[in-house]
């Protein structure tokens, strides 16, 4: 009975600090503008099951694609496991499935293990890949101090969640003499000669700390990278759905310019925003930001980024960390006076970006971190005047000329009868 | 070889009471750029050959908008856009070809939002219909075994989704198509667009285009192919700064189509 008090206890307060953490998410999310992006909820609904729930867009990279599925369906089918336990935790039983499923308990009971082994494989190889593999956007100054740590916490804390299963099944096969299941049982010889209460704590205190472990994790997300494991779904059906090469036009922008046109035009002006472009998140849309909670730092966009290619300061991964960065400061301190553009990004960084769109090809969660450095430089441009020198000459040719280059707009046919030599 | 090359405004065409096929934007790189007006000129020698009546606007053309979109413009931009599509508008023009990937971007994807509805394609994509439909008809006897890798101009390829009308005249040549690792979807970029192309780098430990070239010439190309004017610019400054010009050519689809015409007319 106190145990079962006590396992309440736990668990509420692991779902009541969870669900604080939501509130507060939502909170930062909601400083940002409307996305307007509830339109064509079946394609939303497409997009989000093959591309979150089906992991389309990860086999570019087949060896880490591999690895990540064995996580992924562990991590989702295991979650049965965790059913029982709540259930077993709840009412005092002990593996209150057995019983209804007879002989299929066990095979269920083997079949996690596997999963939990290829789960364990997986987070080893992943953890060697990035401590000794040449892999670039691990090595990434991005991911100086907190976020290689936290990518550490991560893997060791799930291999650390599958070792309690094992131990704890191991160890109650000893203490009923049985001959185990499929993996934990060659961790069976640990436990030989251990008295039978020692055995029974043994496997109890297992199962508390994957109970505990699993709660902790779940409150661990929010302030991680790995909240992508919940984050994904809502994040890919908020996906931009319109053309790829297409930049939305500023309605306030297209009213203005008609009543230049047209004296007759009377704007209504209700579309007139505070600032063009942006300048903080406040100015970013909804998605922009979900994007930056859902972005795993996993790097493949700056390792495609022709800047970051070549050495340039700009990293689409970096504009994402630092978009998250800037929302947790202003949920922390309402006050804070830094703003995301000098504040967390640069102008270098935003002028090295060529729009090639490679960051968003290749994102695996439908991040867009190029929406985010068009709406800065529109601020840079339209509310500071604040481009490269040699693009303010681009631009008054484009506005005198109708060209970027300074040749006169009479001239655009003069190819056709002077003879260039071929 | 120096030509002169008579094709009609739609301004003159329209006055006689004709409508085009098709429009050709030409472009600002294509109108001014000495290298750029190369590959108008085969490009418009290419559809005169296969027969197709078009117009250009002439001094009636303006830059479409994009790089002042891209640099973070949006006034200048839908300024741009928006007399762009009252031009064409008045003329009734529905079919648009245009030799520039960004261009053709904006036209297709970004003036339909502004009230500028009309069917685009890039210069390739019209030229593998005329080839489709028998007008155009190229022989690659000149190109025989040659050895051409093609760069994906990001503004077709990844953002338009267009990667095969360009290989599928590339491989008319019955010449050796190569593929760069980075080709495709994950193709990388030469260093102009998003209004790189004017303005000076950012600092870092390599230029753009110098790693892109370098790639390209691992593949011991004679000829690498693009399809965008400003692609072909950055690229045959790479192809200097290894001092390969003697040995490997950068050209247009286009000018390759039309130099295989040629010769197969010299014979």
């Amino acid at each position: 009975m106190i145990s079962q008090i006590i396992f309440l206890f736990i668990l509420s307060l692991g779902v009541v600090l969870f669900a604080r953490q939501i509130i507060r998410l939502r909170k930062g999310l909601a400083l940002a503008r409307p996305s307007h992006r509830h339109d064509q909820p079946s394609e939303r609904w497409s997009t989000m099951l093959r591309v979150a729930m089906g992991q389309s867009k990860m086999g570019t990279r087949p060896l880490a694609a591999f690895f990540h599925l064995l996580i992924y369906v562990g991590f989702v089918l295991i979650n049965l496991e965790v059913l029982e336990i709540l259930i077993d935790g709840a009412i005092g039983t002990h593996r209150v499935f057995a019983q209804p499923m007879g002989p299929f308990y066990p095979i269920l009971i083997n079949f996690f293990e596997l999963l939990g082994a290829a789960v364990l494989l997986a987070c080893i190889v992943f953890l060697l890949r990035r401590a000794f593999g040449q892999i670039g956007r691990f090595k990434h100054a991005d991911m100086a101090g907190w976020p290689r740590q936290d990518a550490a916490i991560i893997l060791y804390t799930e291999i650390v969640l599958m070792l309690a299963l094992f131990v704890m099944n191991a160890a109650e096969s000893v203490r009923l003499e049985e001959g185990g299941f499929i993996i934990s049982r060659h961790l069976q010889p640990l436990f030989n000669g251990w008295s039978e209460s020692t055995l029974h704590l043994t496997e109890k205190a297992a199962w508390w700390f994957h109970f505990v472990g699993i709660l902790a994790f779940l409150n661990y997300l929010p302030k991680s990278k790995h909240f992508h494991i919940i984050l994904a779904f809502p994040n890919t059906w908020y996906s931009n759905l319109a053309a790829r090469g297409r930049i939305p036009a500023m309605a306030a922008v297209t009213t203005e310019i008609k009543a230049m046109l047209d004296p007759s035009y009377v704007p209504d002006g209700s579309d007139v925003p505070s600032r063009f472009g942006a300048k903080d998140i406040q100015d970013l849309h909804f998605a922009n930001l979900l994007n930056a909670y859902t972005c795993t730092e996993c790097g493949r966009c700056t390792s495609e980024c022709p800047a970051s290619q070549t050495g340039k300061k700009l990293s689409p991964r970096k504009i994402m960390m630092a978009t998250r960065d800037r929302v947790e400061q202003i949920l922390q301190d309402s006050e804070s006076q830094q703003t995301l553009l000098d504040g967390w990004i640069s102008r270098e960084e935003l002028w090295a970006c060529t729009t090639c769109n490679a960051c968003v090809e290749v994102c695996p969660l439908n991040i867009d971190p190029l929406d985010i450095i068009q709406q800065m430089r529109q601020y840079l441009v339209m509310e500071e005047s604040a481009a490269p020198a040699s693009l303010n000459t681009m631009m008054t040719n484009v506005e005198n000329n109708g060209a970027p280059w300074a040749y006169p707009q009479a001239d655009r046919g003069l190819w056709m009868t002077e003879s260039t030599q071929r | 070889m120096s030509e002169t090359i008579a094709i009609p405004t739609l301004a003159e065409m329209t006055s006689q009471g004709n409508k085009p096929e098709v429009l050709f934007w030409v472009g600002c790189a294509g109108s001014f750029d000495d290298r750029a007006k190369k590959i108008t000129k085969a490009f418009a020698s290419l559809l005169q050959r296969a027969e197709v009546s078009f117009a250009v606007l002439g001094a009636e053309e303006s830059c479409s908008g994009d790089p002042a979109r891209r640099a973070g413009n949006e006034f200048l931009f839908q300024m741009q856009a928006l007399a762009n599509i009252e031009v064409l508008n008045g003329y009734e023009v529905q079919r648009i070809v245009t030799t520039c990937p960004h261009c053709f971007n904006t036209l297709k994807n970004e003036y339909p939002e502004l009230g500028g509805q009309f069917e685009v394609f890039h210069h390739t994509q019209y030229l593998k219909t005329l080839l489709e439909e028998g007008r155009l008809k190229v022989q690659g006897g000149a190109f025989k075994g040659k050895r051409i890798v093609f760069h994906d101009p990001c503004y077709l390829g990844r953002i338009n989704g267009e990667y095969e009308a360009p290989r599928e005249l590339l491989a008319t040549l019955e010449a050796e198509l190569i593929e760069m690792r980075r080709c495709k979807k994950q193709g990388l970029c030469c260093g102009a667009g998003g209004a790189q192309m004017f303005k000076e780098p950012e600092a870092g430990d390599k230029d753009i285009n110098h790693e892109r070239t370098e790639e390209a010439l691992t593949q011991r190309p004679d000829i690498i192919a693009t399809g965008c004017p400003f692609c072909n610019t950055m690229i045959t400054d790479g192809v200097k700064h290894f001092e390969k010009e003697g040995e490997v050519k950068v050209q247009d689809i286009s000018e390759t189509l039309a130099q295989a015409i040629a010769e197969a007319d010299a014979l």
